[in-house]
């Protein structure tokens, strides 16, 4: 069953040093809160898992919590390169980062396969691509050809993913736990039957569930810890709760683009309010390099 | 507006002497690609503009499916990214990211695929991954594949939509992210991608078409005001003209017309790009 804590005490418990972490959302329920509290809580060596590392990804790889990423595409959404991420892979700053690419949809199936306790998924997909020859973070290619046992087609197996941790966003739990999300609901649900643990942040915790057209629900017992984050998806949004920040993203572009904009960024937003003296080392993280 | 513009070739993003851009030249000869009551697979950018104007224009009948899970949305503006709220609002369904692939992408379902790219080769290969000779030390790391490889292997024919010049038209591309027609001839068939491939290349020039012989990009269209030599020489192999080259109608005064109006309604839009 699933226990309804804070923040704080959700990522405290769920997210160490060295796991892998898939924080899903796709553009819409962005767990952006969760986010900013494993940077303020210094985690290191992540492997990060996300189809879409898009600006959340960005602060944690600008932050040094990461190590790895497992991806499809890493851009800022409609605005153009998260430059975080390229510095980190193009000069491997603040470290080197060590990548895993897939497209979507083996992205997707990956989690498919993982959520459904089998170790590989089937699609047609990057035959003659440059992406079918590249080695993942264990040595060997992340993509294999395979053939159907039934027709002898040729098709592509991708190995499932397993996160040690998920991490998503959604509008509403009840007091048991059971989390209801709805709208784009990408692939989170797969995200989370996929991981050992899982971590919820929901926009408000309710005495019922009252059924919405198309929603995904997860029941109490499929989850470990929820935790009540209005807004915890900003700057993408929460349908009903919402909209999206486009003036944001817009705001990231700038923000990212110098190392030590970038410092004095993470020293006020993210390590000023409420972290004290933690507030001074990231300033200097960001600010000397 | 006026109709008919002649004259040099306009700029990306200002106004050509007849008041039309080249973004809006490009979305109106991508619009004009779409037929109506055809399935559509949109990315955000440019060829959602196109398929949005086509929807407001002649195809009102488009079906736009999103990679967000959205299928036949009817947003009355421009969506700011994928997953817009507006798309799922309007869309007759609403299905999870592995359901848009596996079960509607992937078994041909989709008449068109519109896609981008930074680099695009004469055999019509899409490289959104890396800029330089390797991949473990890339000049330029970009974003990466998405969508694209699975919409370009499956959708039954793929549009792209690319600026021409030196750095994006190359001879071969740095990375293949996205399979075009591969070496050249009865490559796509040796892949199994199912999808015939790229119909059109549009760009802020002209319109290329694969050589139904040979699959090499072969200039087929120009805007008006743009010759062949400033095509080819913005294009970084040498490029094959087409017998009957057309000259592209510009946008007309209702398209204009309805292209500005959605984004107008679109708050924080640059415009079609």
């Amino acid at each position: 069953m699933a226990e309804i804590v804070s923040l704080a005490d959700a990522i405290e418990r769920a997210v160490h040093n060295g796991d892998s972490v898939a924080m899903e959302g796709f553009t819409h329920l962005i767990p952006f809160a969760a986010g900013r509290e494993v940077i303020r809580q210094r985690r290191r060596g992540l492997t990060l898992i996300r189809m879409t590392p898009d600006v959340i990804y960005d602060q944690l790889i600008g932050a040094g919590c990461a190590s790895k990423l497992i991806f499809g595409w890493g851009g800022n959404p409609g605005v153009g390169s998260l430059h975080r991420f390229r510095d980190a892979v193009e000069n491997a700053w603040p470290g080197p980062l060590q990548l895993e690419e897939h497209s979507h949809a083996g992205m997707a199936n990956r989690y498919v396969a993982g959520a459904s306790g089998v170790p590989f998924a089937i699609l047609r997909g990057y035959s003659g691509t440059g992406l079918e020859g590249l080695t993942g973070l264990s040595g060997h290619p992340a993509i294999q050809p395979i053939t159907c046992p039934f027709t002898g087609e040729r098709l592509t197996a991708v190995a499932a993913l397993n996160p040690d941790v998920a991490v998503i966003h959604a509008q509403r739990a009840d007091r048991a736990g059971n989390v209801q999300l709805w709208g784009i609901t990408g692939v989170q649900k797969e995200a989370v039957l996929s991981a050992e643990r899982s971590v919820v942040t929901v926009e408000e915790i309710v005495d019922e569930l009252d059924a919405r057209p198309g929603a995904v629900v997860l029941p109490s017992w499929v989850v470990d810890y929820v935790a009540e984050v209005p807004g915890g998806a900003h700057p993408s949004y929460a349908l009903g709760y919402s909209a999206r920040d486009n003036d944001y993203y817009q705001a990231w572009d700038v923000i990212s683009r110098d190392r030590e904009r970038f410092g004095r960024w993470l020293a006020e937003e993210v390590f000023g309010s409420g972290a004290g003296s933690l507030a001074g080392a990231g300033a200097a993280e960001g600010g000397n390099a | 507006m006026t109709a008919t513009r002649p004259g040099p070739a306009p700029r990306p993003g200002s106004a050509g002497p007849g008041g039309v851009t080249a973004d809006e030249m490009m979305t109106a000869t991508a619009a004009r690609a779409l037929r109506d009551g055809m399935t559509c697979f949109v990315g955000i950018g440019l060829p959602s503009a196109a398929a949005n104007l086509a929807r407001a224009t002649h195809a009102p009948n488009l079906v736009l499916i999103y990679e967000s899970g959205t299928i036949g949305a009817k947003p009355g503006r421009l969506p700011l990214s994928i997953g817009d709220g507006i798309l799922a609002e309007t869309a007759d369904a609403v299905v999870s990211v592995p359901e848009i692939f596996n079960y509607w992408l992937q078994p041909g379902r989709i008449a068109i695929g519109f896609l981008g790219a930074a680099q695009i080769d004469r055999f019509a290969n899409i490289n959104t991954t890396v800029i330089g000779a390797t991949y473990a030390q890339p000049k330029v790391r970009l974003p990466g594949a998405g969508g694209a490889p699975e919409i370009a292997a499956s959708c039954r024919e793929v549009i792209v939509v690319v600026r021409q010049s030196r750095r994006s038209f190359v001879d071969r591309v740095d990375f293949v992210t996205s399979v075009g027609f591969g070496d050249g001839p009865g490559s796509r068939e040796r892949l199994g991608l199912a999808g015939a491939g790229p119909r059109k290349v549009i760009t802020d020039l002209g319109v290329l078409e694969p050589d139904p012989g040979t699959c090499e990009l072969t200039l087929t269209g120009v805007y008006p005001g743009v010759s062949v030599p400033n095509v080819r020489a913005k294009t970084g192999w040498d490029l094959a003209v087409s017998a009957s080259l057309d000259v592209l109608e510009p946008p007309t005064a209702a398209e204009l017309t309805a292209l500005r109006q959605l984004q107008a309604a679109t708050p924080g839009s640059e415009g079609a790009a």
